[in-house]
């Protein structure tokens, strides 16, 4: 890429009620991102493009959007990465769009609601909490989540089909509750609550979620199938529970 | 150019931003899927070949894997099996192809793997043919509903793979020996390779991580345990390649052990 050149934007502007793509012509410096040419149009050409964005260095998880029909960070995507040609950005294609990049995600922290909190075992106050590094090594993998959504909204479960949005918590809120069920002081059973009421079963592992996580998250490999292992220790595996139950020693408290 | 919303479905359901084009990736997303679809469907064709064939399995000392363990007291009659060791559970009852008895193991362990269930559910399901393509199906219930609920059984599959694998490096050690004598053949290498690459692809497997360790929550308190999953989970990341590897190389076994069985090619002695 030369030190300036000018690159060809197709920006989706609307809101609820209707829009479209809109062609600009932009210049764009070497080493820029896509949000920097996009504050560059905003600040030149289109002084009402509304875009969500606030850290700027992949970490705040705002300026999530659809770059050439694929999910990424804004912030995140450098120009010289695109092929050349026009440059596509959209909104999330899976959430109710507000106005030009901006989405409503609300849904999701409805969904953040549901999921069980962390239950460490009675008796057992803060201050007294103590664990070896390796018991927390996969827990602290999701810790790493921005909440950009980029996962949700590539999931086809709900990006195909809307309907299924009440009943599917998301590949977000499947590494919360592998988080907190691999937590080795986490006392609470979760595999029924997100196998039987948040989704779990309706993820096919088709492993979209995991390409486009920009915290290099193994979103599937780490946290959807163990949880489904984990879920078919309890419903699936009736030989495995025989002889689990011969065991005097139990690593999983009880259900509750 | 401006359009107006109207009810849609997928990427077009009302409150949407409201975009005709299904997907707008520009890259080759369809190459995946098609080379999946394409490789998968060269493989059922050419297994379902060798498994109704019945014959041209066994060449000493090489046995294809296709065919081992060999539980019919039919095996060693069919013209390209005279030798061939058999297990005689079936008796003499059972006619048909004897691979068929065993074939569902290893194509149950392969129909259930978190892998190839990410391959399948691309390249012929659809679902979806790749990341923010939409899919054309207008329901979906994933694998909450018989017949995908059973992709839950995969645990017992891998292990009945397991004792395969077992058999598959039986068959790659007996294939050292030629009468009595130890020797290595191109056919040789061809079975140790198999049987290695199939190592792999169970060792790597996700419901094997899960087995070794994965299911416990103190790997602290479980040093053992925690050094196997942590094995496990180095393999893990290559369980794709792997079955690819393994997928291709098995068919590969049985094409050579069939070519040397039915005297198209001659194998070549190293020693």
């Amino acid at each position: 890429m030369a030190d300036q050149e000018a690159r060809h934007l197709r920006v989706w502007r609307g809101d609820k009620t209707g829009g479209g793509l809109v062609d600009y012509t932009v210049d764009a410096h070497e080493g820029e991102v896509v949000l920097d040419v996009l504050h560059r149009l905003q600040a030149t050409q289109a002084g009402d493009l509304a875009i969500r964005w606030n850290c700027k260095a992949g970490k705040c998880g705002s300026c999530s959007a659809e770059i050439n029909g694929r999910p990424k960070l804004m912030c995140m995507t450098r120009l010289s990465a695109l092929p050349d040609g026009p440059v596509t950005i959209t909104p999330l294609r899976t959430y109710p769009v507000i106005r030009d990049l901006v989405t409503d995600v609300s849904v999701n922290y409805g969904w953040a609601l549901r999921v069980p909190s962390f239950d460490p075992p009675d008796g057992l106050k803060p201050g007294e909490y103590r664990m070896a590094q390796a018991d927390v090594d996969r827990s602290q993998e999701f810790r790493k989540c921005i909440e950009c959504w980029l996962c949700q909204d590539v999931c086809h479960v709900i990006r195909d089909h809307d309907d299924n949005k009440p009943a599917y918590a998301g590949p977000r809120y499947f590494i919360r509750h592998a988080e907190l069920d691999m937590h080795p002081l986490d006392a609470r059973d979760r595999r029924a609550v997100l196998r039987d009421r948040q989704g779990l079963g309706l993820c096919n592992i088709t492993k979209c979620c995991t390409e486009v996580c920009p915290a290099g998250i193994k979103i599937t490999d780490n946290a959807i199938i163990p949880m489904k292992e984990r879920s078919a220790d309890q419903r699936y595996d009736p030989l495995g529970q025989v002889l689990r139950s011969w065991r005097r020693r139990e690593d999983r408290p009880p259900a509750g | 150019m401006i359009q107006l919303a109207a009810k849609g479905s997928g990427v077009r359901t009302r409150g949407r931003a409201l975009i005709a084009a299904r997907t707008l990736r520009t890259d080759r997303w369809w190459a995946y899927p098609l080379t999946t679809f394409i490789v998968l469907l060269a493989f059922i064709a050419y297994a379902t070949y060798a498994a109704i064939a019945n014959r041209d399995y066994y060449a000493a000392p090489y046995l294809s894997p296709f065919y081992s363990p060999c539980l019919s007291f039919h095996c060693g009659t069919v013209p390209g099996s005279a030798g061939a060791p058999h297990l005689g559970w079936f008796g003499t009852w059972w006619i048909v192809t004897p691979a068929v008895i065993i074939l569902i193991f290893p194509l149950g362990f392969r129909l259930t793997c978190y892998y190839y269930r990410k391959a399948y559910y691309r390249s012929w399901w659809l679902s979806p043919p790749a990341c923010a393509v939409p899919e054309p199906h207008r329901r979906y219930t994933g694998e909450t509903r018989f017949p995908l609920l059973g992709q839950n059984v995969h645990r017992y599959f891998f292990y009945a793979a397991l004792a395969f694998n077992v058999i598959l490096t039986w068959d790659a050690i007996a294939a050292f020996d030629f009468g009595g004598h130890i020797g290595i053949g191109v056919g040789t290498a061809v079975l140790v390779i198999n049987a290695v690459l199939l190592w792999l692809y169970s060792l790597s497997c996700h419901a094997c991580r899960h087995a070794v360790g994965g299911r416990i929550n103190h790997f602290s308190k479980h040093p053992i345990r925690y050094r196997a999953w942590t094995f496990v989970s180095r393999l893990n990341p290559y369980h794709g390649n792997f079955a690819w590897l393994s997928l291709v190389w098995v068919a590969l076994t049985d094409l050579y052990i069939r070519l040397v069985a039915s005297g198209v090619i001659h194998d070549p002695r190293v020693f």
